[in-house]
């Protein structure tokens, strides 16, 4: 997707990907030569330092449970298997995997789509309409992604018990819906801004209705935000942990992150296989995703905070 | 509700070239299009924000839950709160670690960023990738994996120890002690939040103006006095932003210690403010009381943030 001149989301880590800025400072080449190598050694080992919970918890995943606590340390799997899988989706009797899957997406999905809706119409509200009250809500969505939802836990269970909707996806979808709406709009209302109202303006006078111009010339120019803010949505209600926690505390109604949790217990001791091989389920795909679409999410900060 | 949890972009992320004008000036429109999100918000966030005020005000405790009628105390929560030594020690807590991790993290991003500035193409994409990992894994698993790495039993950590030490690791607790486990809540939540605090100063860092360096290196600066002398002021706003928000995101933390707490730390040497609250409230049923907390926690945070939204209203100039 190309990204519109007009919402140059400047991302950091693609910027990683291309050659040093100029101004690099010249050196004798020998002596660069071995910097160079230097230096390259050094982002080796960082590179390994930070990648490796993610590798231990793959090599711990296909370990059979003797090698896992044995005497000896397995740094990578001579005969992967892969029944810690087995176990961590089939036999986890307290509370199945497979709800928590279908929990966990239904939520996800549901804030998405949700927040996607509610946060477009409002950035539409916010960038082109001159309303009395409308500063004062821009204030309030910037003040609100202040306010920590540690602290609000109580009044939202309280909120969300006296509803009936403890335990039910709706309950704690609605809970996520306002937890990001607030940066979504915030962000997109960004992305609308930077879309001139004159291109639409032109395509009026070529004869557009003002819907049809909307539609044809704004939108397509909005879709790298709302790519970016959707992404942002995904991740925060697929990795949410804290009020998923005190919303969905019945075995069935669990989401991924919570049902994680079950398999450390003070009766018993952990299955330390099963639970990485759980890890992977949940923590893989997000990976991959992540990798896919990082692009989109570090956004403009630095365009936007750095005065040339 | 704050939605900061995951360490991605921060608000205020999307630059505003120029100001749109505006194309409409119906009174009715814009309110439809705001009203769902102000209903959410309206009903999700601000009703319960009143009712944390509510709670705080009042005796508020199981019973109250099945319906004995709440009575009003005044300040009481408030000054129970301020004159126990308990939330004392968990309030310096959160804050020595919020600074210790604070500190590193932005420490160590900068290094980063300088790192990425000066490889390779390829190296580059090694090291963001490595970053990239750490970034992308959802903070729960993180947890877990972390713990598994730290086992007492046939942890990583303990069977390297002794491997490279010679002396027996195996059996050693690292939750057990305050220190220890705080050392590794740091590494654990610097880990985490590193990524984004190198790849946002790297961006910042490639903005500044090649000639600009070139010329101090002529001058006579030498590698340090260009870093501190134009880099850095290059992008103190970058700096400004990254230290609120790791600030905000540190003293907020609740996985990161929840978990280390469930699989083997001491609850009353190692909680924070949000697992304190998650404690006294949905543990033990001292919602007024844990709601004044709450009242406070929120103001603190309220207060280190105002810097940020007052720099980014006028930033941004035309809300």
């Amino acid at each position: 997707m190309s990204l519109a001149p007009a919402a140059p989301v400047a991302t950091a880590a693609a910027r990683a990907l291309r050659p040093a800025p100029p101004g690099a400072v010249r050196r004798p080449p020998l002596r660069r030569r071995a910097a160079t190598w230097g230096w390259g050694l050094v982002a080796l080992v960082v590179s390994a330092a930070f990648a490796f919970p993610v590798y231990w918890m793959l090599n711990t995943s296909l370990l059979p449970t003797d090698e896992i606590i044995g005497p000896r340390l397995h740094l990578w799997p001579d005969e992967p298997t892969l029944r810690n899988y087995g176990t961590a989706i089939f036999e986890q009797e307290r509370s199945p995997f497979l709800p928590a899957l279908g929990n966990s997406l239904t939520v996800t999905f549901g804030v998405l789509v949700a927040s996607m809706l509610c946060a477009f119409v409002g950035a539409l509200a916010v960038t082109r309409f001159r309303f009395r009250g409308r500063r004062a809500f821009v204030l309030s969505i910037l003040v609100v992604q202040m306010i920590p939802g540690e602290a609000m836990m109580i009044s939202v269970f309280q909120l969300v018990d006296g509803w009936r909707l403890l335990n039910t996806v709706l309950g704690l979808g609605l809970v996520y819906l306002a937890g990001v709406l607030p940066f979504t709009i915030w962000t997109l209302r960004g992305f609308v801004a930077g879309v001139p109202v004159e291109l639409e303006e032109a395509a009026m006078i070529d004869g557009c209705s003002r819907g049809r111009a909307f539609w044809a010339i704004t939108f397509p120019l909005l879709a790298p935000g709302l790519v970016a803010t959707g992404v942002f949505a995904f991740l925060q209600a697929w990795n949410e942990f804290m009020m998923a926690l005190i919303i969905m505390q019945r075995p069935e109604s669990m989401t991924l992150p919570v049902w994680l949790r079950t398999f450390q217990q003070a009766t018993r001791a952990t299955d330390w296989g099963a639970l990485m091989a759980g890890s992977v389920l949940v923590a893989v795909p997000v990976i991959v995703f992540f990798l896919l679409v990082q692009g989109r999410m570090t956004g403009g900060l630095v365009s936007g905070a750095v005065k040339g | 509700m704050s939605s900061t949890t995951l360490q991605a972009a921060p608000p205020g992320a999307a630059p505003v070239p120029r100001a749109s004008r505006a194309i409409g000036t119906g009174r009715l429109l814009p309110w439809l299009l705001l009203a769902p999100s102000l209903l959410a918000l309206a009903v999700i966030t601000g009703y319960p924000l009143v009712r944390m005020l509510w709670l705080s005000l009042h005796e508020y405790e199981r019973a109250q839950l099945m319906g004995v009628p709440a009575e009003f105390v005044g300040l009481a929560n408030y000054t129970d709160t301020l004159t126990d030594a308990r939330f004392w020690s968990v309030a310096a807590r959160s804050f020595g670690l919020m600074v210790v991790c604070v500190v590193v993290t932005i420490t160590v991003g900068t290094l980063l960023a300088l790192l990425l500035a000066r490889l390779g193409r390829a190296m580059r994409l090694v090291l963001s990738v490595g970053l990239l990992l750490a970034w992308a894994m959802p903070p729960l698993a993180a947890m877990l994996v972390w713990g598994w790495i730290f086992d007492t039993q046939y942890g990583v950590v303990n069977h390297l120890l002794t491997a490279a030490t010679g002396t027996s690791w195996m059996g050693h607790s690292w939750l057990i002690d305050p220190l220890q486990f705080f050392a590794v809540a740091s590494l654990v939540i610097v880990w985490g939040a590193v990524p984004f605090v190198a790849f946002t100063l790297y961006a910042g860092f490639s903005q500044v103006p090649g000639e600009v360096l070139e010329a101090a290196q002529l001058d006579g600066a030498s590698a340090a006095q260009r870093f501190f002398r134009v880099q850095v002021p290059f992008v103190r706003s970058i700096y400004t932003v990254l230290i609120v928000l790791s600030m905000i995101w540190d003293l907020k933390v609740f996985t990161q210690i929840y978990v280390l707490q469930g699989i083997g730390g001491i609850k009353s040497e190692t909680s924070t403010l949000g697992v304190y609250i998650y404690e006294m409230g949905m543990g033990q049923g001292h919602y007024g009381a844990a709601s004044a907390i709450a009242v406070l926690f929120t103001v603190i945070m309220l207060v280190i943030s105002a810097y940020y939204v007052r720099a980014t209203v006028k930033e941004e100039g035309d809300l």
